[in-house]
């Protein structure tokens, strides 16, 4: 249930400050195009972003360069961590 | 997206298997908390390549395995009841009560929805105004703010024929009966990915503290839960015990201000039923009396019945993390996907479904 996949924003919709004003975003996954909402995202997104989405609701706002460190860090632990640090 | 490959890549994952069975000098029990853990540890395979000495046991996060009987039997009724069209996320539907499941009610002309979306629930009722729509809420905090959000839409489009029959649970209250069990040895916590996202990684820090036990906030590709493992542990090793988050794409320190918020608005804290822990004081969230003319409980003078759990289901000792599926007389036998008997064989995520479906 909590498996929640990443999509990039295409359009968004709405005033972060107005619950009323319809916050939306167009996202894209692999070419599908769906509508989700943004009122309870932490950041307030941009085009081009990911957000995390659970249920319709759009729960994080995912920058690429986050990925990008998340990703590198997992790599340094792989190919460069000396194994006495870890025991 | 082309990074999430990136996790999944086996030049990555090859690596850390050697450093996970480097770094496992001590016998340790870890527990996975949330479901999707579960399910992506089966299906990436991990746990054929677990060194010795590194147990990981199954938790009570899967939100359907841990809906009691008396709330299955409750939402039955409930869809039963004439002019009621009841909302469920899809793993509900064949969930047993006492007396069948949801699928049972559809069948014999209840109206049941399946939605991918609280929201389209509300849509539901807004294209069927002569019936009133119940969304069943089920689900952890990753869940809740969506219901929140959904409720106040409601509000604010003056929808009377919308309502929401909250079973909405909380991690912190049960983790904290658990972990006091003094039959449950565990050494470390494998945290939830998405409810880490709204709570925040500093959710973990007194359990951390408290019980002396190894944290780590892990994401759900082959990467992240080999990272995971790792620094798990590092810590049980080291018998240095802190909160680290591995899953920083998706998970802050402080969490998700905006979705607690707007949870805080809607919701307050209730004593919560849970399948196999029973009641644990202010482990559910209900709705604030301001916004009762959307609580279904309310709307309906909903009385939760009292019955028991299936005999011979181990459930509640599986979701405790007491048991092991194949422990269970029922695991195979009466209690299959096809034919399930109790809820953790019924759930895509349910940790008898998974060791079913992995045949271990």
């Amino acid at each position: 249930m909590c498996i929640a996949l990443p999509m990039r924003v295409t359009k968004v919709e709405g005033n972060p400050d107005d619950f009323t004003s319809n916050q939306i975003a167009t996202v894209d996954a692999d070419g599908i195009e769906q509508q989700v909402r943004l009122d309870v995202v932490d950041i307030w997104p941009n085009v081009g972003d990911y957000l995390i989405i659970h249920a319709g609701f759009a729960i994080h706002t995912l920058e690429e360069k986050e990925a990008k460190l998340n990703l590198q860090l997992l790599r340094e632990l792989a190919e460069g961590m000396p194994d006495e640090l870890i025991s | 997206m082309k990074h999430l490959d990136e996790f999944r890549d086996a030049s990555l994952a090859k690596p850390l298997v050697a450093k996970l069975e480097k770094a496992v000098t001590k016998p340790l029990r870890v527990m996975e908390i949330c479901g999707s853990h579960t399910m992506a540890i089966f299906r990436n395979g991990i746990r054929s390549i677990l060194p010795e000495g590194l147990q990981l046991i199954s938790g009570p996060g899967c939100p359907v395995c841990v809906t009691s009987a008396p709330h299955m039997d409750a939402f039955i009724a409930m869809a039963d009841m004439p002019g009621i069209r009841v909302a469920i996320f899809g793993d509900l539907f064949r969930v047993p009560g006492t007396k069948g499941s949801l699928s049972n009610a559809s069948s014999r002309g209840a109206k049941v929805d399946v939605v991918y979306s609280p929201m389209d629930a509300l849509q539901i009722a807004k294209n069927n105004p002569s019936e009133h729509v119940v969304f069943l809420g089920v689900g952890f905090e990753t869940t809740t703010p969506g219901i929140a959000a959904t409720i106040l839409a409601a509000k604010n489009d003056n929808v009377k024929n919308f309502s929401v029959f909250s079973t909405q649970k909380t991690m912190g209250p049960p983790m904290k009966a658990l972990l006091s069990d003094p039959d449950l040895k565990i050494d470390g916590l494998l945290c939830p990915g998405h409810v880490s996202s709204i709570i925040g990684a500093k959710f973990w820090e007194p359990l951390a503290a408290d019980y002396k036990l190894a944290c780590v906030v892990a994401g759900f590709e082959t990467a992240d839960l080999l990272n995971a493992l790792i620094l798990l542990a590092r810590q049980v090793a080291t018998e240095d015990f802190k909160v680290e988050n591995t899953y920083t794409r998706a998970v802050s320190y402080e969490g998700n201000a905006r979705a607690m918020k707007m949870v805080d608005e809607i919701f307050e804290p209730a004593d919560m039923n849970w399948r196999g822990l029973g009641v644990i004081p202010n482990s559910g969230l209900k709705i604030r009396e301001k916004y009762a003319d959307f609580d279904a409980e309310v709307k309906f003078d909903i009385t939760l019945p009292e019955v028991d759990e299936a005999k011979g289901c181990m459930c509640g000792q599986i979701l405790k993390g007491l048991n092991i599926p194949p422990e269970c007389p029922l695991f195979a036998k009466r209690c299959t996907p096809a034919n399930p008997i109790g809820p953790c064989m019924v759930s895509s995520e349910g940790t008898c479904a998974a060791y079913h479906k992995y045949g271990l």
